[in-house]
């Protein structure tokens, strides 16, 4: 069965999205990811969707109930790169995703994790002035 | 039998010289089109309503056989339009016809005056007939064009600029409406991607009033921008907006607002880690509060 990866990284996880959503795929997302949280202890999950060009209301309450059921479990969710028509057609459809933090692409959607975590930034800013 | 028809196959010739005499003394101009032109056109209207005429039919101009004239009428002022004739001009091109019209009617019918009453009423009713399809027809031309500029405006204003690395000011001039929202919010956020800018500013000094639905579209912009991870602020309130806005129950307290544009601008350059500072000022006038003056010598560099 098609699932789509969630790479880990650090204490993040980083989920890409690269092939159009449907229900059942996204189902399964919810499945692994909170699966994947509780088991890597993780503190972040970034959501990449710069991919996605077709959402409905469906989607859009997936990617509200990930952020909220990240939340559940200590870790922020942030959602990176969507497109204008996405965000658009998420506001006609009056989804504002108040819950979801976004970001415009992974490398800022990054900073916004890890600044989000201070003490992991402060930790990575020691160890790269340690190996200056 | 109306004897119309006849009178106007029989002399079409000399309505027509009339005719144009008629237009050459009251509704001619001959900036906008010259005289050859004018003649092909009369020839053809004159042409075209002889053709209707022989069907019989004078009152009934949604007749199949005055389909022609009907499309020259609606052509031709529709051409007018575009060329700049008043609606009066256009309609007297064709109530200018009268004359000769009732002219040769009575010079055909001068023995009967029953007749000829008859016949002249039945000429004014075909004519203003014809007069009405061109008026109407101009309207329409007129509308299209309202609708195109309306359009073209629509497009014109709605500028992204970019004011810094990563920050957009997208200034509204006029009023908010759905039409115009889709199109500032798509071409705000197609600048968003392109320019990969985390702050927006929208300044709304040039919106004339605020009322509930355009709170609610500005709203959505800075909804969809959120979504694509960039900050919307909104600039430019004026005194009065702030207080519709607060008589109206509008809830903004979720966006950021500033009263100019200047004071957004500073806050965003703070907002992503940058200082304005003036070179070689005293320490008491340096400091983002003078943004402006400040600014200028870095500008040139970059």
């Amino acid at each position: 069965m098609e699932r789509i990866p969630i790479l880990r990284m650090g204490s993040f996880l980083l989920v890409t999205i690269q092939v159009d959503m449907h229900d059942r795929l996204a189902l399964q997302l919810q499945d692994d990811l909170t699966a994947r949280i509780a088991e890597w202890d993780a503190t972040g999950v970034l959501i990449d969707i710069s991919s996605l060009e077709i959402v409905d209301s469906f989607i859009g309450r997936m990617l509200a109930n990930i952020a909220a059921m990240s939340r559940v479990l200590d870790a922020e969710t942030v959602v990176v790169g969507m497109q204008p028509a996405v965000a658009i057609t998420l506001v006609e459809l009056g989804m504002s995703l108040s819950g979801v933090r976004t970001a415009l692409n992974v490398e800022s959607g990054m900073e916004l994790l890890y600044q989000m975590r201070g003490k992991l930034h402060a930790e990575l800013d020691d160890d790269a002035s340690n190996q200056a | 039998m109306s004897k119309l028809p006849d009178i106007i196959l029989k002399h079409e010739d000399e309505i027509r010289s009339n005719w144009l005499k008629h237009m050459a003394s009251t509704v001619r101009r001959s900036d906008l089109m010259n005289d050859r032109e004018l003649q092909d056109q009369s020839r053809e209207v004159l042409a075209a309503i002889a053709e209707g005429a022989k069907s019989g039919e004078t009152s009934d101009l949604s007749q199949q056989a005055w389909s022609r004239a009907r499309e020259l009428m609606q052509s031709i002022s529709a051409s007018r339009a575009r060329q700049g004739f008043t609606p009066s001009e256009t309609s007297a091109f064709i109530l200018s016809m009268k004359p000769p019209f009732f002219h040769a009617v009575r010079q055909e019918l001068a023995k009967s005056p029953d007749e000829m009453f008859q016949e002249i009423l039945n000429a004014t009713l075909l004519l203003d007939g014809l007069a009405l399809i061109t008026a109407e027809a101009f309207t329409l031309a007129r509308e299209q064009i309202i609708k195109r500029q309306q359009q073209e405006l629509m497009e014109l204003s709605t500028p992204v600029v970019k004011l810094w690395d990563g920050i957009l000011a997208l200034p509204i001039i006029g009023t908010l409406d759905s039409a115009r929202t889709q199109v500032v919010m798509e071409s705000l956020l197609q600048a968003v991607v392109q320019t990969n800018s985390r702050f927006a500013i929208i300044d709304i000094t040039g919106v004339p009033t605020v009322d509930t639905l355009v709170a609610q579209h500005l709203l959505k912009t800075i909804t969809a921008a959120r979504l694509m991870g960039a900050e919307c602020i909104i600039s430019g309130v004026r005194p009065q907006i702030a207080q519709t806005i607060v008589h109206l129950g509008i809830d903004l307290s979720q966006v950021v607002t500033k009263a100019k544009l200047a004071d957004a601008f500073a806050l965003v350059l703070q907002k992503s880690g940058r200082t304005v500072t003036r070179i070689g000022g005293s320490p008491r006038n340096a400091g983002i509060q003078n943004a402006e003056s400040g600014l200028k010598p870095e500008m040139k560099g970059e």
